[in-house]
């Protein structure tokens, strides 16, 4: 590990400036992801600006029932926050199946989305990767694949995003508030993480120095009729293999009259489903219709024999998921 | 670069000087000799250097020391009962037998105390079938909720055991 100036950040501005004139100059919130990769050797920056102490660790209520959730909220206090248990169920289910109890007391809003790919090869620095090490070549492809992409991946990088946070603040069209050089500007969560391209060292769209200062969830009738599935490897404290994060609206006569579906563990950024979206618009909710409009989602999938599991497993997951929410099930 | 930073670990004010670099769980274990938390794997896979952070269970690994200035650390061996004598989830875990060669207990025991406080406030777990409910201590909320706790002997039995009475003692008023 390089030397290393730690200053604690004053105010969010200050912060911003300190990060942006500096090339080699980090944010630390929770440092659950960060501080791992200094050990690793994964990153080496030879400044860190804390972020974690500044007061944006609040969760408010907006004037027209959304929620505003400043980036220093904790995982484990935005899950046990009651508003969002009652009005974005999807939100707390995921942020309750990431990660465990420690970890969520530590991790924050903001860094949980920044969090970077779990890819053996991305944290193991004796191999080629793209997204560590720009040039280097892919050693995803053709080694481990278990955990690789099938949606939207490129020849430079085939990793997912390992948050479960973000797949759910997808569904809800989650608005992220970033504060900047130049001041605050609000990113679409559809737009925030990237797909890899030949870019994969760029996770999202932020320039070196914007910082998230808040999460906004508008309140609607799919966020609140919606929950997390996740699907992996052992019962608790494991990254997804896939997950879908639904919600779900019904007419008075049980067709869909809104409907969301996002997806983890498929793709280098949370996989909005909107031509299963648009499938299902209009319909009854049936295994039947689900996994049809799942189907025409994953047409575009690219799998090969180590990831070809993962298309069967997201439709099915997506079915038993958007089924349970239509009868009415708590979970 | 080195900064000075200090901690109250077990009731106990503590002034340090640091390498920026170092974590909570080595400043703790190399730097002040409190050997309690434990380094597992150092990567916050297996919770053996869970401590109560200000209040709260909380891995010491992923943590810089010079981010923690001024924080209250309690460790399992710094936890008392309100008699002065063993705390009621220390006591459970000899009554229950819940640990075989001891590395992780520390961790568990931290975490047990964690899961009871969280439980008190009303925290729903992964496992918890209605979120706006107030959840109960079962015995599958309990195996989530220490799910970051890794135990390589195997003592989850023991380890349920004695969460599942240290539950007990603190609704009857007696614990934490």
């Amino acid at each position: 590990m390089k030397e290393l100036t730690y200053h604690r950040a004053d105010d969010a501005a200050s912060a911003v400036a300190l990060v942006a004139g500096d090339p080699d100059a980090r944010f630390l919130g929770g440092g659950t992801n960060l501080v791992d990769h200094l050990k690793l050797g994964v990153t080496s920056p030879t400044t860190l600006v804390d972020v974690s102490r500044l007061p944006l660790d609040e969760v408010t209520e907006l004037p027209d029932g959304g929620l505003r959730i400043g980036t220093n909220v904790r995982n484990s206090d935005l899950a046990a926050h009651r508003a969002v248990r009652r009005g974005w169920p999807v939100v707390a289910r995921a942020l309750l199946a990431g990660a465990s109890g420690q970890i969520r007391n530590q991790a924050t809003t903001g860094g949980n989305l920044l969090q970077r790919t779990r890819c053996v090869y991305f944290q193991d620095v004796t191999t080629p990767c793209n997204k560590r090490d720009p040039g280097t070549g892919c050693s995803a492809i053709g080694g481990y694949g278990r955990y690789n992409a099938v949606l939207g991946a490129s020849e430079a990088c085939v990793t997912t995003h390992p948050s479960d946070l973000a797949v759910a603040l997808a569904a809800v069209d989650a608005t992220v508030v970033v504060l900047g050089q130049d001041g605050e500007r609000r990113v679409p969560m559809s737009d925030f993480h990237r797909l890899p391209g030949d870019r994969p060292e760029q996770d999202t769209t932020l320039a070196h120095g914007e910082l998230v200062t808040a999460v906004e969830l508008p309140a609607t009738g799919t966020a609140r009729r919606s929950t997390y599935r996740k699907a992996r490897d052992r019962a608790s404290y494991a990254f997804a293999l896939v997950s879908v994060a639904a919600g779900l609206e019904l007419d008075d006569d049980g067709r869909v009259r809104d409907v969301r579906i996002a997806w983890g563990g498929v793709a280098h950024k949370p996989w909005r489903a909107e031509v299963a979206e648009a499938e299902l618009r209009g319909r009854f909710v049936s295994e039947e219709s689900v996994r049809a409009a799942a189907e025409a989602e994953l047409a575009a999938a690219v799998t090969d024999e180590q990831t070809a599991y993962k298309v069967p497993m997201v439709r099915n997951l997506t079915a038993l998921t958007l089924t349970g929410l239509a009868e009415g099930a708590t979970r | 670069m080195d900064a000075e930073i200090s901690l109250t670990v077990d009731g106990v004010r503590r002034t340090v000087m640091v390498d920026t670099r170092t974590t909570l769980l080595d400043a703790l274990r190399e730097r002040l000799g409190v050997t309690n938390p434990k380094k597992g794997c150092d990567h916050g896979q297996c919770g053996s250097c869970t401590v109560l952070l200000d209040g709260r269970r909380h891995l010491t690994c992923l943590s810089l020391a010079v981010a923690n200035d001024g924080a209250e650390v309690t460790t399992a061996g710094g936890l008392r009962g309100s008699d002065g004598g063993l705390h009621p989830v220390q006591q459970a875990f000899l009554d229950q037998d819940g640990y075989q060669c001891g590395y992780c207990t520390p961790g568990q025991v931290c975490s047990a105390v964690g899961v009871l406080d969280e439980i008190e406030q009303g925290h729903v777990s992964h496992v918890s079938d209605d979120l706006e409910a107030d959840p109960e201590l079962t015995d599958d909320e309990i195996r989530e909720r220490m799910s970051g706790n890794l135990c390589r002997c195997g003592a989850y039995v023991g380890i349920l055991g004695a969460v599942r009475q240290a539950a007990a003692a603190s609704s009857e008023g007696g614990a934490a």
